[in-house]
């Protein structure tokens, strides 16, 4: 109790930041869910996908040594639009091929569900088993940087040290931990105009709220899906490479924790909210900050599923309840 | 001339044989009902014509051109758009956003002919008007039934499928509305109605076709519907 209050300033700081990116990740799983009523199990995978993009463009440009923030910002700016391509790109296959024809033929559920659980595994498994993959197509040379120990940590090739730049309480708040913050409350902003204020916004909301309606007033509801999931991808992307950012290192199975986390911030706030998201990721971060201050880092996930549990047994619906459908203009 | 035209129509719900074989068509300028009994395939017909339901055999012809498979977003694009029975109207939109949503396919939104629909939609329901920042879903049955007409109307189509426009309104209400679907054709948008309210819609329209279990049992100009004994007796009983 007294590490927390002692040190209530930073657990809150670093909270948010590790909120921001549960957030980014999470409108994901609420996007889809607001317009399929569906779970995207692959998203975690989009995010993965995301991270080794980060890597990649970054041992492909040659980075190395240690970099401040702004040093580093050419480089990472060209990793976030490598990373959001990829992100973006994957969300899209993922649509195309775990959804698109079942979504059609009006599967069941739980089909959909199964068949987005396996396109997780595969797209983890690909990146886990690249050097493989490499070696069959004979590349393993020429991509010998790139696919090596494909089951070990892989790091970013540049290490960016952060420097404080602003005091808040007793702690002060590095660049990367700024930047972190503000980047993903600006992407949740823009998303959140997007979908009130645009027609493509506009055509999201209808088919979440009435998918038959919204047929007969002119939308593709298969374009409308596609959008859905490349927003979801886009957001992914950023994730990442705030991610990459703040950790510098990722696995092909990094998606798995995060993206039941993000799930998690997503029930909680709401799913189907965008809002929800961002609250549920921030509340979310946060409380697994001061839990592992006061027990222990090794409580950290649990706090997570027990902060779920409880709100959802006093809100079932999630904080802000109210879905995708709903939301008013 | 010929605006619709369904051939031979037939629609399957996995072994249900909801239309079985109708045929019929919509001449441009004039209102066409269809009247039946619940169950007897009015609103299946509609979805048809609309692209939400797939054929099981036959085909539709709009404004002579084959459309049986199109998809629903390009029989909006030729023209054809749908209140559907029950409203649904998006419930978490305003009045204005659903009357967008109703012109989503226009390309010309900031145009004067764009401007001219709306006030032609504010003209036929002035409470819309009153109510454009109001969330649909707050919105009394009436008002919503209002909002889905217009919103089909906004589409500026050929023809506009009605599907019972008067379902739990007030009677005073369904004279307004029915009046408001002469005013329609009158500003020259071709329709085609469903209806249980078969007096008021058989006055008013200019061809009827009586709908049995998924058949066309009897067809005729509405005046002489309305007279006909046999349909006297199964349709305009407790009639307002
Ligand atoms: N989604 C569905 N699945 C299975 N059967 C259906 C479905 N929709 C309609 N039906 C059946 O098809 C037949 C025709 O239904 P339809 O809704 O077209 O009737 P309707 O004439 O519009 O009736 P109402 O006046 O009650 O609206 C009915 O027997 C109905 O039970
Ligand atoms: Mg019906």
């Amino acid at each position: 109790m007294e590490f927390l209050i002692g040190n209530f300033a930073e657990l809150t700081i670093t909270g948010l930041v590790l909120g921001s990116v549960y957030a980014l990740v999470a409108l994901g799983y609420t996007l889809v869910y607001g317009v399929l009523q569906l779970i995207n199990f692959a998203h975690s995978e989009v995010f993965m996908w995301g991270t080794y993009a980060v890597v990649w463009v970054l041992t492909l440009l040659g980075a190395s040594g240690t970099s401040s923030l702004a040093g580093a910002a050419g480089y990472l700016a060209i990793a976030l639009v490598a990373a959001v391509l990829m992100s973006g790109g994957v969300a899209l296959i993922v649509e195309r091929f775990a959804y698109r024809r079942l979504v059609r033929q009006n599967a069941p559920k739980y089909i959909i569900l199964i068949s987005a659980i396996g396109a997780s595994f595969v797209l983890s498994e690909i990146m886990g088993l690249r050097d493989k993959i490499a070696g069959f197509l004979g590349l393993q040379g020429v991509l010998g940087d790139y696919v090596n120990n494909p089951r070990n940590t892989s790091t970013l090739p540049v290490e960016i040290k952060p420097e404080p730049v602003l005091q808040i309480g007793n702690y002060m708040v590095r660049d990367t931990e700024l930047l972190i913050i503000i980047s993903a409350l600006i992407m949740m902003f823009v998303l959140d105009q997007f979908i009130r204020r645009t027609s493509f916004g506009r055509q999201i909301r209808a088919v979440a709220q009435d998918p038959e309606a919204a047929s007969l007033m002119g939308a593709n509801s298969t374009n409308v899906v596609r959008l859905t999931f490349l927003i979801g991808g886009v957001m992914a992307g950023v994730a990442a490479t705030l991610y990459m950012i703040k950790v510098g290192a990722t696995g092909f199975n990094v998606g798995f924790v995060l993206g039941v986390k993000a799930f998690t911030a997503a029930v909680l706030g709401g799913i189907g909210n965008l809002r929800g998201a961002l609250l549920g990721g921030l509340i979310l971060g946060i409380a697994e900050n001061y839990a592992s201050g006061i027990l222990g880092s090794e409580w950290r996930d649990v706090t997570a599923f027990v902060l779920l549990v409880l709100v959802l047994l006093v809100r079932p619906s999630g904080l802000l309840g109210e879905s995708l459908g709903r939301a008013r203009a | 001339m010929t605006l619709l035209e369904i051939r031979d129509l037939n629609v399957n719900y996995g072994h249900i044989e909801a239309i079985r074989g109708i045929s019929f068509s919509v001449e441009e300028g004039t209102i066409t009902t269809l009247i039946g009994a619940n169950g007897a395939g009015k609103t299946t017909t509609l979805k048809t014509i609309s692209g939400l339901r797939k054929v099981h055999s036959g085909s539709v012809f709009f404004d002579g051109k084959d459309i049986t498979n199109a998809k629903p977003y390009e029989r909006v694009k030729m023209g054809l758009t749908q209140s559907p029975e029950g409203r649904r109207c998006f419930p978490g939109m305003t009045v204005m956003e659903n009357l967008e949503m109703g012109a989503l396919l226009r390309k010309d939104r900031r145009s004067a002919a764009y401007r001219e629909d709306l006030e032609r939609v504010f003209g036929l329901f002035p409470r819309l008007q009153e109510r454009v920042k109001q969330a649909a879903g707050t919105m009394s049955g009436g008002e919503q039934q209002m909002l889905a007409m217009g919103r089909a109307l906004m589409a500026r189509p050929r023809l506009v499928l009605l599907d019972e426009p008067s379902m739990g309104l007030a009677p005073k209400l369904i004279r307004q509305i029915f009046s408001i679907v002469d005013e329609i054709k009158a500003q020259g948008t071709t329709v085609l109605l469903v209806e249980q309210n078969a007096n008021q819609a058989l006055k008013r329209s200019d061809v009827a076709h009586v709908l049995e279990t998924g058949k066309i049992v009897r067809s005729g100009p509405g005046e002489k519907l309305a007279a006909d004994p046999a349909v006297k007796a199964a349709y305009l009983g407790g009639d307002v």
